[in-house]
């Protein structure tokens, strides 16, 4: 790293660079053996008693968009993190950073919006702050939420513990959320009827892991999509990881766009979809749960964790040849032809 | 889409391919010309697909790899003036010029919008006007036409702060220039589609008639691909050559002549300089004298060097050429990946070496 390096786009992307601005920068600053693990949440033992807590900020732009605003997104996205450390969310904390010139109307509908989403989810937001910084000091609106909730005893779900002969379960279509926040981008507008997938995934999270004592991971695929969670997971476990591009649920508007812009669905964010690795035993049982949710009917199973390749995913394509799904670098940019 | 998934077929892909096996005798070198049926043929695993005797090589048809760097830096130089807005396709934002990238001019506060098609720029222009919107035009007879038609929209909308930089190139004389240069050992062209559409079969006829090599135009998916492919083995292995078109559904024989019309109406031919090859006769096209107010390189006053300097090491121009492969660079994968490219083929999810990269183990 030089010093005059700056930081782009691409360091947000949650890809490799992402992974390396943590690895250099975050990681060396506040060493700890609870933040190395480097899972959605903090899993943290105190007197006793398993406690999941994690934090997000949220700067969407948009801040509208179909399917959600960023006052929900900013609630579901903090729930969805604690769950995917098997535990069940109970508190929130919400800090907003709004810039001068914003309309108060919108804050009161973003503010409904978390309000709505928290009760739905079934976790109360029980601190908060509020800052209004100068015009151009932050754009519109940006929230941080933070969560904690407790992480049963016999649950020990982590990126570390999938296992070859794990079966992978993708809980729906991928790359909703993310192709409907560029549609709405100026400068790259469509016309279409597809919708974030933004949803607390909590519910949903504490009926399978009722059903199985043995899922060894959960993740969302949020920033860099399908591709980045496999990715780290195949690292994290030191396992290989085969998917079949059959198998990959992606609604055909999504796809479309996705042609259209030369992006790939795998490399999308989404945020109402989760990843289980879970031993082969119990898959079919799980993957029979998660269809019974309405947040669940694509549920599908993707591939499986294997002895070989470690540390790298491989996706069997539909004419039977093979590809590598890397790691994405950074943001996906739209190609000219 | 529904009709899309006949050429996505798992088992006519897979009948193809047998059919390729079985008569593919002699080594053959293929090239794909166009950086959408390289990235098409990674993610396919088409590669995983066909005999060992087969080789493909990427080529040179990818737009933003071909953009030469005083061209990059005239475009960063163009963001540097006040009041400027930039609009662009995506993939050309993290090109590296001589210092400098549009991404890290725009993470150091230029104006950089990425738009998906120049109408937008042009509404851009028509919602900010006070400022003024250049658009870069890069790309080949694929993006001429739509940039093109915005440049007649915003003359006929009295939009007046709309500027295109025309950096257009056409792809039939870099296949005459890639077949004069004797170090290209091929023995046959998979020829781009989305281009073909535009420009019809017909425009390659000067090009097929002078070299007489093997040359099939084809689609995107895989079936496309693969029955291009075959049809290519069939002329080399019975030692004819003929130019055959094996994307019918889409391409003409004239081509799209709406397309043409717009393109001659705006733009002359001009030599063109390509990244990594050099100039090439007649291969690029620039605005005219008629519609000369939208063009940038005449609105503002940039100083653009001669120069076609490339970064030490680097082996664009040869992989553009398909006289390298990506893995033989020096550069590859050690100092040069997507996020810090130094050669432009690393740059274009099209690029060969980023695809080599993404999709090669």
């Amino acid at each position: 790293m030089n010093k005059s390096d700056i930081i782009t786009q691409d360091h947000g992307g949650g890809g490799k660079l992402s992974y390396n601005l943590i690895s250099e920068i975050i990681l060396p600053s506040f060493d700890n053996p609870c933040l190395s693990k480097l899972d959605d949440g903090a899993s943290l033992n105190i007197k006793g008693e398993k406690i999941a807590f994690s934090t997000d900020s949220y700067t969407v732009d948009p801040i509208f968009f179909p399917g959600g605003n960023i006052g929900d997104l900013s609630v579901n996205g903090t729930v969805n993190d604690i769950s995917m450390c098997g535990a069940a969310p109970l508190y929130l904390s919400a800090a907003l950073i709004i810039e001068e010139g914003f309309l108060i109307s919108d804050l009161k509908k973003i503010a409904q919006s978390m309000s709505k989403a928290a009760n739905k989810a079934g976790v109360k937001i029980v601190t908060g702050d509020t800052k209004v910084v100068p015009k151009g000091a932050a754009d519109k609106i940006f929230i941080n939420t933070a969560g904690i909730g407790f992480i049963p005893k016999n649950i020990n779900i982590s990126g570390h513990n999938a296992a070859p002969g794990d079966k992978i379960i993708l809980s729906g279509t991928i790359a909703d959320h993310g192709v409907t926040i560029l549609t709405q981008r100026k400068g790259i507008s469509f016309d279409t009827n597809l919708k974030s997938d933004s949803a607390a995934l909590n519910k949903i999270v504490e009926k399978i892991v009722s059903v199985s004592n043995n899922i060894h991971t959960l993740r969302d695929p949020t920033r860099g999509g399908v591709s980045a969670v496999l990715n780290e997971i195949a690292i994290q476990s030191k396992i290989g990881i085969k998917i079949y591009e059959d198998k990959i649920p992606v609604k055909k508007e999504a796809a479309g766009i996705c042609e259209m812009l030369g992006l790939d669905p795998l490399y999308i964010a989404n945020e109402g979809k989760f990843i289980i690795f879970v031993v082969k035993q119990d898959a079919d049982k799980i993957l029979a749960e998660i269809k019974r949710d309405k947040l669940g009917q694509d549920a599908v199973i993707i591939g499986e964790a294997v002895l070989d390749h470690p540390g790298k995913v491989i996706m069997e394509t539909k004419i039977g040849g093979t590809r590598i799904i890397d790691m994405p670098l950074g943001e996906q940019l739209p190609r000219i032809c | 889409m529904k009709h899309i998934e006949e050429y996505r077929n798992p088992e006519i892909s897979k009948k193809i391919a047998s059919e390729i096996k079985k008569r593919c005798k002699k080594k053959i070198r293929l090239m794909e010309v166009c950086g959408t049926h390289t990235t098409s043929i990674f993610k396919n695993g088409i590669r995983n697909v066909l005999p060992d005797k087969i080789t493909l090589i990427s080529g040179p048809g990818c737009p933003v790899c071909v953009t030469p760097v005083n061209e990059i830096d005239a475009f960063i130089e163009l963001a540097n003036i006040k009041n400027v807005i930039i609009a662009t396709f995506g993939d050309l934002i993290r090109v590296p010029g001589s210092k400098s990238s549009l991404q890290k001019a725009g993470a150091a506060g230029k104006n950089i919008q990425v738009v998906s098609s120049p109408i937008d720029a042009v509404n851009l222009a028509a919602e900010n006007p006070n400022k003024k919107i250049i658009f870069l035009g890069v790309g080949f007879e694929t993006t001429a036409p739509a940039i093109a038609g915005s440049i007649i929209f915003a003359k006929e909308t009295s939009v007046k702060n709309y500027f295109v930089y025309s950096a257009h190139k056409t792809v039939p004389p870099a296949l005459s220039a890639l077949m004069a240069d004797n170090n290209t050992d091929i023995n046959g062209f998979i020829l781009p589609g989305h281009v073909s559409m535009v420009i019809g079969v017909c425009a390659y006829l000067s090009f097929f008639n002078n070299y007489k090599i093997p040359s099939v135009i084809a689609g995107f998916e895989p079936v496309d691909l693969l029955n291009a492919i075959l049809m290519l083995i069939k002329q080399i292995e019975t030692n004819s050559y003929k130019l055959q078109n094996a994307y019918e559904r889409a391409v003409s024989f004239e081509g799209n002549k709406k397309a043409q019309e717009l393109i001659a109406k705006v733009f002359y031919k001009t030599d063109a300089k390509w990244r990594g090859i050099g100039i090439i006769k007649n291969s690029g096209v620039k605005i005219n004298r008629q519609f000369a107010n939208f063009d940038a390189e005449k609105k503002f006053d940039i100083k653009t060097t001669d120069a076609l300097k490339e970064p030490k090491g680097c082996s664009c121009g040869q992989i553009l050429q398909g006289i390298m492969r990506p893995t033989e660079c020096p550069l590859y994968k050690k100092i040069c990946n997507p996020i810090n490219p130094i050669g432009p083929c690393m740059v274009s999810s099209e690029g060969t070496c980023a695809a080599y990269f993404k999709y090669f183990e």
